[in-house]
Parts: structure tokens; C-alpha cells; sequence
């Protein structure tokens, strides 16, 4: 099995799940080979956020014009979002497609399993509140980002996905 | 200072096409003083009033986005000044109902009420026109204008509470109107 995760290839996949705009609050795990290159391709509109809250609602606010959206972020930032993130994406019923840093996480242990308290709690909240999620640790986890995206919009309900190692 | 639901009327005497987005009280009573498939209530969280507005104005630039925000929901989220100044979106009209207190949960007064300048801190954020307005005719007389000048547009109403509306939460919320909402935009 591939243990890379190539940036490249994420990119790809959300062009394919017909995501133009990325709003983003820098990631240390994301930002140097994902999001610095999506804010150079002319291909995507980057929307930066000051807090990640916001972007949940910017997400709903694109969905009702729509227009599709990947709210890029790290994990902190999901933990800080729980308001919104319940009344506005799950009660809501807004498709905020969300891609997750697990910052510090542990190569192949799964997320739940992490030594990291704030990494270890994650899933098991998504979980609690009926979201939807994948992890992203390899190049074949990468497929799953345009069906998950679909899905999402579908079904108009959030989606995460747990960036579980650094890309490439 | 002007009644809220005054200086709401004026604005709804003014209203052709636009999107409106408003929260808590001013979304209670715009419901009523300007019915339309075209208002967004269903902003669901506290404080996040503008940044849907700017979703909807980055994702319809061809339609204008007006958003009545409350002072205690722009204390809970002034990063957003600084997000929609960045992005600079010229259809966005951000107009702050300010009262100086939480007026749905028990009209406390918001920290800094009286002495925050929110003119001050959208201008230092970078948005391309601010106002201020305590008088409904200046409000009247400034708005033709405001709704054709390029945004980002801060607006800042001196306001107090007026006629009283009847509140529906389940309403402002619900998913029917925000599916009739995403209907209307599709068509405008």
C-alpha cells in the first residue's frame, strides 16, 4: 500500500467533486503543500477566514448560491466550530464539505487510538453528532473525496475529511 | 436614534431585488416588513450573520446582499470585518442594528456599549464606505445611493427598540423557507 498522501492528487480530486472555492484558515499540516498551491492555481478562489466558524457559514451561504465549497482547516479549528458546526451544518442541513488537518496525529494509528487527547476525541464527536467521516492517510484513501463530496451535497449534510498525514 | 422597526420600514421602501440576511430581532421584524422569498434567516448560530452574507455575495455577485446584524452578534464575530474586507465583495451592504444591549436575552448591555466605535473598526478592516446614521431621514435620503455604491458597505443605525413583533424561532430556521430561499435565488 501507497503511504503517501500527494497533494496533487487531493487537488484533483476536488476539481473532480466540482469544488472552485477553498475557504481556508492555514493549516501547519495543509498549508504548505495544499493550500499554498490552491491559492496559486487560478483555478480556485481562496476565501481566508479569521476563524473557522465563519467558513461554516460561508459554506451554507455558497450552498444557497450554488456554488460548491471545501472548508479547509485543522482539527482545532473543528473543536472550536461545535456551535456552528451543530446548528448550522447538521440542524441546518447545509453540505459544509469540510478537510480536516489531524495535526501531530500518529502515522497509521487511526485517529480515535491517537496518544493526543484533542486528536483522540475528534472522531468520536463527529460521530455523536451524525457526521460523516473519512480518513485521508494515503493515496488511496484520495477516491474518497469526490463521492464523500457528492454524498454531501445529496444529502445536504456535512462531510469531514480527517487529513491524516502530511501531504506531499 | 431611530426606532429599529422605523428605520427597517425606510429600508424596505427602498428594497427592490436584494438579498437580505438578518438575525435574532431585526430578522423578526423584517419577516413582516418585507415579506419575501429573497430574506435569509436561517443564520443559526449567533454572530454569523455576515458571514453567510458573504457566502451569498462571493457566490451571486450579480445580486446585491444586504445584512442586518446586531451589534451583540458582530462583538461575538469581529473577525469577520477584517474576512469581508479581504475578500471585498461589491455587493455587500453589512448594516449593524446597534442598541448597545443583548436585546433578546434580557437587553444586558454589550461590552463597550456607548464607546465602541464598529464605524472605526470596519474602516480600519478595510471596507470601501462606512456610515452612520441616528436620524431616519438621513437614512432615507443616503440609501438610494448606498444600494448602488460598490461595497464592501458598512452601515452603522443608532436604533432602539420599537413595536414589538411576535418572535418564531422555527421560523427564522426552518428549512422549508431556506429550500423556497435557495428556489427564489436560483430564478432572481
Amino acid at each position: 500500500m501507497d503511504q503517501t498522501l500527494k497533494a496533487d492528487e487531493i487537488v484533483r480530486e476536488l476539481k473532480r467533486a466540482g469544488i472552485r472555492i477553498v475557504v481556508a484558515l492555514p493549516d501547519r499540516m495543509t498549508s504548505e503543500h495544499l493550500l499554498k498551491p490552491i491559492l496559486r492555481n487560478p483555478d480556485f478562489r481562496v476565501l481566508q477566514v479569521c476563524k473557522e466558524d465563519e467558513g461554516i457559514s460561508i459554506c451554507s451561504g455558497l450552498y444557497c448560491a450554488d456554488q460548491r465549497a471545501l472548508l479547509l482547516i485543522q482539527y482545532t479549528g473543528l473543536l472550536d466550530s461545535m456551535n456552528s458546526l451543530s446548528r448550522i451544518a447538521v440542524e441546518g442541513q447545509n453540505p459544509v464539505c469540510m478537510m480536516v488537518g489531524l495535526l501531530g496525529k500518529e502515522p497509521g494509528v487511526p485517529p480515535a487510538q491517537s496518544k493526543r487527547y484533542g486528536l483522540r476525541i475528534v472522531v468520536p464527536i463527529l460521530d455523536v453528532m451524525g457526521i460523516e467521516h473519512h480518513l485521508i492517510e494515503s493515496s488511496q484513501d484520495v477516491s474518497k473525496i469526490a463521492p464523500a463530496v457528492e454524498r454531501a451535497y445529496a444529502n445536504s449534510m456535512p462531510v469531514a475529511l480527517l487529513v491524516g498525514r502530511e501531504p506531499a | 436614534m431611530m426606532k429599529r422597526d422605523e428605520c427597517l420600514k425606510v429600508l424596505a421602501r427602498h428594497r427592490s431585488n436584494e438579498i437580505v440576511v438578518a438575525v435574532w430581532k431585526a430578522a423578526h421584524e423584517w419577516i413582516h416588513i418585507s415579506p419575501s422569498d429573497l430574506n435569509y434567516t436561517f443564520v443559526g448560530a449567533m454572530g454569523q450573520g455576515a458571514s453567510h452574507a458573504l457566502g451569498l455575495a462571493v457566490g451571486r455577485p450579480d445580486k446585491r446582499v444586504i445584512v442586518l446584524d446586531g451589534d451583540g452578534s458582530l462583538l461575538m464575530n469581529l473577525g469577520c470585518l477584517v474576512t469581508i474586507a479581504n475578500a471585498a465583495p461589491r455587493n455587500l451592504v453589512h448594516c449593524l442594528c446597534e442598541n448597545g444591549v443583548y436585546e433578546t436575552n434580557g437587553s444586558v448591555a454589550v461590552p463597550g456599549a456607548g464607546r465602541v466605535s464598529f464605524t472605526g473598526l470596519a474602516r480600519e478592516a478595510g471596507y470601501a464606505k462606512v456610515y452612520e446614521f441616528s436620524l431616519l431621514e438621513d437614512w432615507d435620503r443616503a440609501l438610494d445611493r448606498i444600494l448602488k455604491e460598490d461595497g464592501p458597505i458598512f452601515v452603522d443605525l443608532k436604533v432602539e427598540m420599537g413595536e414589538d413583533y411576535p418572535e418564531d424561532f422555527r421560523r427564522l430556521y426552518s428549512i422549508q423557507h431556506r429550500e423556497a430561499f435557495r428556489r427564489a435565488l436560483k430564478n432572481a
